[in-house]
């Protein structure tokens, strides 16, 4: 038999396992870097190059995030259920396949600001320092940290961490919260949390918990 | 023991009869609450007025012990549990059992052990049962430090009153007796995200974040939250977690039933037989000795 027939097949094989060729499987980290050709673009330009967001610009990081979680967030874009006029087109181009595919990849990327222990804080008595520890009871509301884990790196995979996203991000899911523009928190839980607090309450929990972890 | 019977006697009613000394739970209600949850009109003291002093360190100790009762007073707890998990936002919340409540209100006689407690013996008894443990001694510094606690944070509350937001607010009877599967179908809606499907809590980076509400690590068969009836006042009051007295109150009774119709620690005055037990120490709401899916309750 003629060995260089056989070598026909087995180069076949492996050209199938590539997502350039056969879009059947798409890859994460192709979409991630390089968008999915249909309209999504890639994810990288905002969120980072290693999925650690961009604090000038307000872009949140994903790396490190649950997969769930994300995949949640990408589903509820593409449904209208948070609302973002960047990126619901964006989610609204991937396939479901894609959203599972991109969710894993940044889900597996490392994330410094999820590591070793938070930074000390510099000031715990301050509004947002007293919100993020001690809750605002009085009004039912509980401890941030109550639900996002000890140092609010977050509670996998329904509780996504909440220190050392943009100040700016963080301002805005709440306020997303308050007007509904965000609706999609298991229980209303985000919902119910943010009910109470004054437009001065969610700057400083807000300043205070984007300060809670290094670059 | 489940007593059908009271229940069934209940219904509609404020169970205010004798033989529904079912609220004999430690905290005399004159009536059934259900509306939640008034402003208590006693504030305790803010955090940052501790005092500077020998007796502030102890205040602060005391708050530590009660928040992360684990890490340290780790030698006379036996579960995952901390006493702020019940007694919420560190033993301030009015209508969760709040300690500036209790203090006002001991030394009192209590139905539980047929005498007069004073208030380091109604601690020693969270530590044997809610927490599963050994009570700290009365003159240990753990002791000494969550009295002190309370007392500050009592500071200036009027001895020997009922305040408003003592225990837990007790709870109208629901239309239908308690369901184990209507229960089921509350919990996973409403209480697995954070419990875990099967009770058994979430950790996160090793330390507890949400706790067990049933197995080896909660609180153990003589804890007053085993009692159906304290569970659904307090399920009522204060779950979900940020959503208190969103539940309905048939769905607060259902998920209480539920949730205390699982397996947990032995009570420690087992006297070698469940019946036996059951007979002396279960006389009330709860599920001790009864049959759960083919095995008795309390055989562990
Ligand atoms: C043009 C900039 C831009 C691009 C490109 C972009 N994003 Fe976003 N992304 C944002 C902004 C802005 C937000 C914050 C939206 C808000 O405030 O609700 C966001 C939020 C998210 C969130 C929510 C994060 C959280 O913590 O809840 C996810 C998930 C996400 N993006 C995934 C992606 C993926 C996957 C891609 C690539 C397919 C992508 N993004 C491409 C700008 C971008
Ligand atoms: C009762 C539990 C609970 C409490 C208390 C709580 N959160 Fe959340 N939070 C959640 C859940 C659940 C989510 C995820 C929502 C989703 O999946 O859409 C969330 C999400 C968030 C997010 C979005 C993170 C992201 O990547 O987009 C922010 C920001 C946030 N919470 C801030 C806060 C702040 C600030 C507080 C305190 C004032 C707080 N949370 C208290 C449950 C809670
Ligand atoms: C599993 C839940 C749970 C835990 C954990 C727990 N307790 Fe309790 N505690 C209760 C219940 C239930 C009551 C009775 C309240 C009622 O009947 O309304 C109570 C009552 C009390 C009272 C008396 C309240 C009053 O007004 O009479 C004090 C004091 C107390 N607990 C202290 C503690 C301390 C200290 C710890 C930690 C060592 C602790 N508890 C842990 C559930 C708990
Ligand atoms: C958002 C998360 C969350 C949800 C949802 C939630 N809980 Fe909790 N639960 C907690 C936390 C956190 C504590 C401890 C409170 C503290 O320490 O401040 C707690 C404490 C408890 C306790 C007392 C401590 C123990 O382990 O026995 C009981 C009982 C309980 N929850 C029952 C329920 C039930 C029943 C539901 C559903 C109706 C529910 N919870 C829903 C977070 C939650």
């Amino acid at each position: 038999m003629n060995k260089n027939l056989t070598r026909i097949p087995l180069l076949l094989l492996a050209l199938s396992a590539s997502p350039w060729l056969f879009a059947a499987s798409p890859d994460g980290q192709t979409i991630a870097t390089q968008g999915n050709g249909k309209g999504a673009t890639a994810c990288i330009a905002c969120h980072g190059q290693q999925g650690q967001g961009n604090a000038d610009a307000g872009y949140p990081y994903l790396a490190g995030l649950s997969a769930d979680y994300l995949r949640n967030q990408l589903t509820a874009f593409s449904s209208g259920s948070r609302k973002n006029a960047v990126m619901q087109p964006i989610a609204g181009s991937l396939s479901k396949q894609d959203i599972a595919a991109v969710a894993e990849y940044f889900s597996g990327l490392p994330n410094d600001r999820l590591k070793g222990s938070a930074a000390t804080p510099s000031d715990v008595s301050g509004k947002g320092a007293v919100l993020a520890r001690n809750g605002k009871w009085a009004a039912g509301v509980p401890a941030c940290f109550r639900c996002h884990g000890a140092d609010g790196r977050g509670v996998a995979p329904h509780f996504p961490p909440v220190v050392g996203q943009p100040e700016a991000y963080i301002r805005n899911q709440l306020v997303a919260w308050q007007t509904g523009a965000r609706s999609n928190d298991p229980l209303g839980l985000m919902q119910s949390v943010v009910k109470s607090l004054s437009r001065d309450e969610i700057d400083a929990v807000a300043r205070y918990l984007a300060a809670q972890s290094e670059k | 023991m489940w007593n059908r019977f009271l229940t069934m006697s209940c219904l509609g009613t404020l169970c205010l009869s004798p033989g529904a000394t079912l609220l004999a739970a430690d905290v005399p209600h004159a009536t059934a609450v259900t509306a939640p949850i008034s402003v208590a009109p006693y504030q305790p003291p803010a955090d940052d007025s501790m005092p500077d002093d020998e007796f502030g360190k102890l205040v602060r100790l005391g708050k530590r012990i009660f928040t992360d009762t684990g890490k340290y007073a780790g030698k006379y707890v036996g579960n995952d549990l901390s006493c702020a998990n019940c007694h919420l936002d560190a033993g301030r919340l009015a209508n969760s059992a709040p300690l500036w409540a209790a203090w006002v209100k001991y030394p009192a006689w209590r139905g539980k052990n047929k005498m007069v407690n004073t208030m380091e013996q109604r601690i020693q008894g969270c530590f044997r049962y809610s927490m599963n443990g050994t009570p700290p001694p009365a003159d240990s510094d753990e002791l000494k430090a969550i009295m002190s606690y309370s007392f500050w944070l009592a500071s200036g509350a009027p001895t020997n009153t009922d305040l408003p937001g003592r225990g837990y607010p007790a709870l109208d009877k629901p239309a239908e007796p308690p369901d184990f599967e209507r229960g089921r179908k509350v919990y996973t809606r409403n209480c697995a995200l954070c419990h875990g499907a099967d009770g058994q809590g979430t950790k996160a980076e090793g330390k507890i974040v949400f706790p067990p509400l049933w197995g080896n690590d909660s609180f153990n068969w003589g804890a007053g939250m085993h009692r159906i009836n304290t569970a659904a006042s307090f399920i009522r009051a204060n779950m979900p977690l940020g959503k208190g007295g969103s539940l309905s109150l048939q769905d607060a009774w259902d998920v209480a039933y539920f949730m205390n119709s699982h397996e947990r620690p032995q009570d420690p005055r087992f006297a070698g037989d469940v019946k036996a037990t059951d007979k002396a120490f279960h006389q009330h709401q709860c599920r001790y000795g009864d049959k759960v899916g083919g095995k008795i309750l309390g055989m562990k």
